[in-house]
């Protein structure tokens, strides 16, 4: 604090700090707190707001457990209820989209990192931004153009004698979330880049060509010295992604199927068509509480620290 | 098991620039082999193409008389230490030591008893799960050699490793690094800068500049008995004279040029080439009157006390610089500034050498 007084003098410090101060206050943390608040509150009229029915109340949160259906994952038939199916639903593909974007990004991170000639950098850069230029709801209208039934991915395949019959693959051939999943590998693919790529630039070369010297083949390299060195910025990708891939609610409204549904849009429907704030926000809360508490068991499981992801 | 390392016609470029131009050199088994040259002189390109990670653009690179041409790093008996060592941060040293081990399948309980032998070794017991960042300088150095041991290569490559380190610890690894060579009888390739490192280790030098092995030979070989002008200069302090020669018989010389005749010894290929005069400061002495032959009348500018001996600067006529070695043994007696002085020397010390050896 002091230091920046010193720099840039008492009234430039203070415009800092309320800055900073009013956007965790009013922008972060107030809006939370009123979500936290109103989701103990049950949904009524105008007119008894404030007055003998407004109580707290557990309400909001039980009603994720109504409605139970039979449905199967992998073939297991199971009863759960709707939401809850939705939510696991949501979670699941958003860990795969977290892995299917992770399995893209090293190698190609790898390659920019050390493999690519320094000078061709920032062209490779650039042609993986301009992408990203687009609007989020653009591109995900594009890969609804290419994946439906009688789009180009389906005339390019049939042209190429793959197949012979157009796929349907809004769908799904493997489940019904194949478009979700696509679409989000390919839109939140470069939040797991960056972090991986400016966590491998910063690995001394040498350390990879003592491997190799010490006799080590490539596979081995990347176990024992890139991937762990590599690591907080794997995290922080991950994170970032598995984050951002759960909480979409373009992506799965365009894209998805009729059988797919994702968390988020299930929130959308109490806020946007019920009207019903209250279980909105319980619901709202309950996914980013389990979401934070994935992420942490899963940094627990690959030994991620906290600290390593803030680098 | 330590092998011999032939270099054939090695060249390597990098696009236009040659690095390394038609190197030829055949190193023993078991020898303690120096590059020695300038940064950009191609030692480390040498290095990196023993090691495999550079491909020559001609010649062959003979490993215990078998041609490398395509293999990969890890596939060369070669072990490199990388001038900034390269050790792996996030392994235990033990893990590093033995990571050359677990590469080949050795199971847990052997690579963690050759680890700690292997630091036994280089004289660092105990510090097998320690980290590397808990360690010094020094100890840093001892790993890498273990890391690098641990793989028993036939050929050990060290890219001046010594250079980070204070001159104490420097002088002190250097003696290590000797006694490790000689206890393991592996071959070692060493690259550096330093000359008194590559004169003080090694059995072999080989001085390099631009490209070009200047001259293979013994340290004391190198010192007394340069091939040329850039040997001379790159290995130790020189006057130099200029002038123009004309033969005498048995391998001498002379020099006549604007600081006088003088004469020197020459060798038989020499003949016919630009040659300077090179002598040594510590082989030119300092008498108040001129001797007999090789004598240049300087004054006295400076005097500095070095411990062992005393170097006494002085200007000749012309502006010409002239350094000599005052041993301090007591007896003899340094000059003082602004006194006038003959500079001497046997002309059995005294080389006529050309310049450099360099392309074009």
């Amino acid at each position: 604090m002091e230091d920046l007084i010193r720099r840039y003098g008492t009234g430039l410090t203070a415009v800092f700090c309320l800055l900073v101060a009013f956007w965790i206050l009013v922008l972060v943390i107030l809006p939370n707190f009123a979500m936290f608040e109103q989701s103990f509150r049950p949904y009524l009229p105008v007119v008894d707001i404030g007055g003998p029915k407004d109580v707290f109340t557990m309400g909001n949160y039980e009603k994720i457990l109504a409605n139970p259906v039979e449905t199967s994952w992998f073939g297991i038939p199971i009863t759960i209820p709707i939401h809850i199916s939705t939510f696991v639903d949501t979670v699941f593909f958003s860990a795969l989209v977290t892995l299917m974007t992770l399995i893209l990004a090293y190698p190609l991170a790898y390659f920019l990192a050390k493999v690519a000639n320094p000078r061709s950098i920032p062209t490779l850069l650039l042609l993986l931004f301009i992408p990203m230029w687009v609007s989020e709801a653009l591109r995900a209208f594009a890969w609804y153009i290419i994946l439906t039934f009688n789009g180009p991915l389906n005339a390019l395949l049939k042209a190429l004698g793959i197949i012979d019959q157009g796929v349907r693959w809004q769908n799904g051939v493997v489940t019904s979330y194949d478009a979700i999943v696509i679409v989000l590998t390919y839109c939140y693919v470069l939040f797991m880049l960056f972090p991986i790529y400016t966590a491998i630039t910063s690995l001394d070369t040498n350390q990879i060509e003592a491997a190799e010297d010490l006799g080590s083949p490539w596979w081995r390299t990347h176990w024992r010295v890139v991937i762990p060195h590599a690591k907080p910025g794997i995290a922080s990708g991950c994170v970032m992604v598995f984050m951002l891939s759960a909480g979409s609610l373009l992506v799965p409204t365009v894209v998805g199927s009729t059988k797919a549904n994702w968390f988020p849009q299930t929130i959308y429907t109490w806020f946007n068509d019920a009207l019903d704030w209250n279980t909105g926000a319980a619901y709202s809360m309950i996914f980013l509480l389990v979401c934070i508490l994935f992420v942490i068991v899963m940094m627990r499981v690959f030994k991620v620290k906290l600290s390593d992801i803030a680098k | 098991m330590s092998a011999g390392i032939d270099l054939e016609n090695v060249c390597c470029d990098f696009g236009t620039f040659r690095a390394v131009d038609n190197a030829n050199v055949s190193i023993k088994p078991g020898e303690f082999f120096s590059f020695l040259g300038p940064s950009g002189c191609g030692k480390t390109t040498i290095l990196r193409m023993v090691s495999g990670f550079i491909e020559p653009t001609q010649g062959a690179i003979k490993i215990g008389g078998k041609d490398m041409r395509g293999s990969r790093p890890n596939q060369r008996p070669t072990a490199l230490i990388f001038q900034n060592l390269a050790l792996f941060p996030l392994m235990p040293i033990w893990e590093n030591i033995s990571f050359g081990l677990e590469v080949r399948g050795v199971d847990k309980a052997t690579r963690r008893k050759k680890a700690e032998d292997l630091l036994k070794l280089v004289d660092l017991p105990g510090a097998a799960d320690k980290m590397v960042s808990q360690l010094s300088g020094g100890q840093k150095q001892r790993v890498a050699i273990a890391r690098a041991l641990a793989v028993e290569p036939s050929v050990m490559l060290l890219d001046e490793p010594l250079s980070a380190l204070d001159l104490k610890l420097r002088q002190h690894m250097r003696a290590e690094l000797r006694a490790i060579q000689k206890r393991t009888g592996v071959t070692f390739i060493y690259i550096t800068h330093d000359q008194g490192e590559a004169l003080a280790m090694s059995d072999r030098v080989g001085v390099m500049s631009q490209g070009r092995i200047q001259q293979i030979a013994a340290p004391r070989d190198i010192y007394d008995n340069p091939v040329n002008g850039f040997v001379a200069s790159f290995v130790g302090e020189n006057n130099i004279f200029e002038g123009d020669i004309s033969p005498v018989a048995d391998g001498m010389a002379s020099l006549s040029g604007p600081h006088g005749n003088f004469r020197a010894r020459i060798l038989p290929d020499a003949q016919g080439k630009a040659l300077k005069l090179y002598v040594r400061p510590e082989h030119t002495k300092l008498s108040k009157t001129a001797a007999a032959e090789n004598s240049v009348e300087m004054e006295v500018t400076e005097v500095a006390f070095e411990g062992a001996f005393i170097s006494v600067h002085g200007l000749a006529s012309g502006g010409k610089r002239i350094q000599a070695e005052v041993k301090n043994d007591g007896v003899t007696q340094a000059p003082a500034v602004g006194e006038k002085v003959f500079a001497t020397f046997d002309a059995a010390r005294a080389l006529l050498l050309p310049d450099a050896n360099v392309r074009g």
